[in-house]
């Protein structure tokens, strides 16, 4: 009996353990079938390609966030680093004229530093990132609105705009940025041990320390990858709207989480795998296009969007009570 | 329900060909059990055994496939565990159910709580708290904050808590696991009393000594089967029976400890202090030698073995490895000087039980199978298949979830992920804590097939027999220094408790 029960967990184990992820695959492809009845536009290639093209800020933003998550935590903040990158570089950029190169890269960087305090006070402060990152939405933002006084700029130069809306081969320019991010996040979970750390400490971050884990040190450079993120966004937001604003990106956070909770990963830290992220993006995604494409009032989606984020989690939640 | 008037010595539980499936699983086959008024009944058996599928059927947490349950002869279906409640079912578990921030008598209440006029009846409350915990012989004060409370008086008011729900039915689950010996002997008072007026204790425990001292009646499972109930003599059961009868196979000796000759100094310690607890601590440990340290709870045992690993780095003092002084502030800094710890509590402090065993096994020795920031993969499975299958880890694959894994293989991936970082100080805080018998005797092995290869172990215990029978050499603990060391030959249980209680 113990032969057969050991057999069949290693039998099981790939379903066991992605349940959650292919159960929201399946749903994907429902949606997807169920659109393309419903609606003669869904299923044509210039919808497909725009529904990733419209998905992939947030799945970007989600990749970020998925580390955060596994790692125990959350981060409020992201939004607001996204408008302080594009602002400040939207100013740089236009107003005082510096290279858009050197523009995007000091959004990166602006990304990755205001990730990195955040990761630093959390890890040496010992300030649950609830509240340190709630504390960064509104100062990043707050900064963000007075370096530009408030106001937008418009009218980027052509590289940006090229990142924005530009394509490959008929592929968006930001769907090829959120498949780099994608792949990145993926190797980095899977195969490094920053990667590994990450699971471990949102796992038991007890027994991580007692593994010689520099907690902060781990935690410091998930922050700031959540960040480097949000700088990759608001380049690309700036470039698809042409514009910036230190007003963009309002919360961006929760559609990050919720895409994060669709795909499965536990909110309580130490488990989820990178792809459930992109199928949460994804579902999240083709629901927004489903409901514009049938005329469904914004305020309703706003409602069938936040009845699919808890349902999704629900159904999960009541297989697993049942097990 | 009618009443009826129960004797000591009626039946008041049984279990009749009781069968519990899981997918997969048949955690019980056909379970024979009864208990009665006034008796001790120790529910014993390997992790695994079925023990604690038995008393989640008992309190309605599960409900049997098969078979039939009766309270005082009639036939019952329990629902839930409220359920049970109301049938007189009340159980304790090993992690208490208590909400910290509310008082003693709020939580005796927890959900009952009785109104006068619409509002809750505090008086009423505190007079019937005082009343049940009388009962047990306890005289903590209804008013005090649970949290405040150390973990033998909040085991009390778990059974208050059953008691005032009026339950003739006690499932006291490993209620001595977080005791210390006094506080055992006091538990074992308390059931007793509660005995006596006529309420059947179901008492789960893998300790023999306990059952020795305990039990009326023993009922043995093993892999979800039922093996058989024996009636004992108190202060007198066979231990090797019940062994026999619990892992199905005669263990001829418990502790196979083989004596190796102590090659050099590893380890030296002097002076080693903190503020908080630690005094003037001064040792030293050989290569290929078990030290084993006993003491009472809160003698600073953990805290000195934490101080040496750095986890919890000491004030002042000392730490000399190889001759040499090093420092020692961080974990990072212990695993790089050689040392390793396996904590007391594997759960909370030892492994990530939602992740791998070979991420586990790699977890404190990624660097040694990374290029840089990548990890090389042939290198990380080969490690973790060579540690588990040094240690024997049972298991289908390495890359199932620690969680899954009883204690005792648990505590090998444990020692997996030291050897993987070749430690060659390898402390082990209570290392036999919550394992079952058979995989004791298997983690005694491998802490002589270490030392054999030359590891020094520093081994905390509380358990006398364990430590005596392990040790090379006992350093005894009291209020944070050490009040004796003993030499081999020179122990006994008494030398001991009388050095852990600083009378010596």
């Amino acid at each position: 009996m113990e032969n057969t029960k050991l057999l069949k967990l290693k039998n099981n184990r790939f379903f066991e353990s992605y349940k959650t992820q292919i159960s929201t695959f399946i749903a994907l492809i429902i949606l997807c079938i169920i659109l393309t009845f419903l609606t003669d536009k869904f299923f044509t290639g210039k919808n497909l390609i725009s529904v990733l093209r419209q998905s992939s800020i947030n799945s970007i933003l989600a990749a970020g966030m998925t580390f955060v998550i596994i790692s125990g935590g959350i981060d409020l903040s992201v939004g607001a680093i996204v408008a302080l990158s594009t602002a400040i570089m939207g100013d740089l950029v236009v107003n005082t004229g510096i290279n858009p190169f050197l523009g995007m890269f000091i959004a990166l960087v602006l990304g990755v530093a205001s990730g990195a305090i955040q990761g630093l006070i959390i890890a040496k402060v010992k300030i649950p990132p609830f509240i340190v990152t709630l504390g960064g939405m509104t100062i990043w933002r707050g900064i963000a609105l007075e370096y530009v006084d408030g106001s937008n700029v418009y009218g980027l130069p052509d590289q940006l705009k090229w990142l924005g809306g530009g394509d490959v081969f008929g592929l968006p320019a930001p769907v090829l940025v959120a498949m780099l991010v994608y792949l990145a996040s993926w190797f980095l979970l899977k195969k490094t041990k920053f990667g590994t750390y990450t699971y471990a400490i949102g796992g038991n971050e007890v027994a991580a320390r007692l593994s010689g884990i520099s907690i902060a040190k781990v935690q410091i450079l998930i922050y700031s990858f959540c960040g480097l993120l949000c700088g990759i966004s608001g380049i690309l937001i700036a470039g698809r709207i042409n514009a910036t604003s230190a007003v963009v990106g309002t919360g961006y956070e929760l559609d990050a989480i919720a895409a994060v909770a669709i795909g499965g990963t536990s909110m309580s830290g130490g488990k989820g795998i990178i792809w459930g992220t992109l199928l949460g993006a994804l579902v999240m995604g083709v629901i927004r296009n489903g409901l514009n494409l049938m005329r469904v009032s914004p305020y309703y989606q706003q409602i069938i969007i936040g009845i699919v984020i808890v349902g999704a989690v629900s159904i999960d939640a009541i297989r697993r009570n049942k097990k | 329900m009618k009443e009826k008037t129960v004797n000591i010595g009626d039946v008041i539980f049984e279990m009749e060909n009781v069968t519990k499936k899981f997918p997969g699983v048949v955690a019980l086959d056909n379970i024979q059990f009864n208990l009665k008024a006034g008796e001790v009944h120790v529910l014993l058996g390997e992790n695994g055994a079925g023990k604690s599928t038995l008393i989640k059927t008992m309190t309605g947490a599960h409900k049997p496939t098969e078979g039939t349950i009766k309270v005082n002869g009639e036939v019952v279906h329990i629902e839930d565990p409220i359920h049970a409640q109301e049938l007189g079912i009340g159980a304790v578990y090993q992690e208490f159910n208590l909400v910290p921030f509310l008082d003693v008598a709020q939580n005796v209440f927890l959900g009952k709580e009785p109104k006068k006029n619409g509002v809750i009846d505090r008086e009423y409350m505190i007079k019937r708290t005082k009343e049940v915990l009388n009962m047990v012989g306890s005289d903590i004060d209804p008013t005090v904050m649970v949290e405040s409370l150390g973990v033998a008086s909040q085991q009390m008011v778990e059974i208050a808590k059953a008691l005032n729900a009026d339950s003739k039915i006690l499932i006291l689950d490993e209620p001595s696991a977080v005791l210390t010996e006094k506080e055992i002997n006091k538990l074992f008072e308390v059931i007793e009393r509660l005995v006596k007026k006529g309420v059947g204790v179901v008492y789960i425990s893998h300790r023999l000594e306990e059952i020795n001292v305990i039990a009326d009646r023993v009922t043995v499972l093993r892999d979800g089967q039922y093996i058989e109930t024996v009636k004992v003599e108190k202060n007198n059961i066979d231990k090797n029976e019940l062994v026999r009868l619990m892992v199905g196979r005669q263990l001829d000796d418990f502790f196979p400890k083989h004596d190796v000759v102590p090659g050099e100094e590893i380890l030296r310690v002097e002076n080693l202090s903190t503020h908080k607890l630690l005094k003037n601590i001064s040792f030293s440990l050989k290569q290929g030698e078990i030290l084993g340290i006993g003491g009472l709870v809160g003698a600073g045992r953990t805290e000195l073995v934490k101080a040496i690993f750095g986890a919890e780095p000491a004030d002042s003092g000392k730490i000399v490895v190889k001759g040499k002084e090093v420092t020692i502030r961080t974990p990072k800094e212990g695993i790089l000087n050689r040392i390793g710890l396996a904590p007391e509590d594997r759960k909370l402090e030892g492994l990530v039980q939602i992740l791998e065993i070979d991420k586990n096994i790699n977890m404190a020795s990624l660097d040694k199978v990374s290029n840089g920031p990548f990890i090389n993969e042939q290198k990380f499975n080969s490690v973790a298949a060579d540690m588990s299958e040094k240690l024997k880890v049972k298991t289908p694959s390495l890359k199932q979830l620690v969680c899954n894994l009883s204690g005792g293989n648990q505590q090998k991936v444990v020692l997996s992920k030291w050897l993987a970082c070749e430690s060659e100080i390898l402390i082990l805080d209570e290392p036999t804590r919550g394992i079952d018998v058979g995989a004791k005797v298997e983690v005694y092995s491998l802490m002589n097939d270490l030392a054999k290869a030359g590891k020094a172990i520093i081994m905390v215990s509380s358990e006398l027999p364990e430590l005596i029978a392990m040790s090379d050499r006992i350093l005894v603990m009291h209020e944070g220094s050490i009040s004796g060391e003993l030499k081999k030959g020179d122990y006994s249980q008494e030398k001991i408790l009388k050095l852990a209680a600083g009378e010596a």
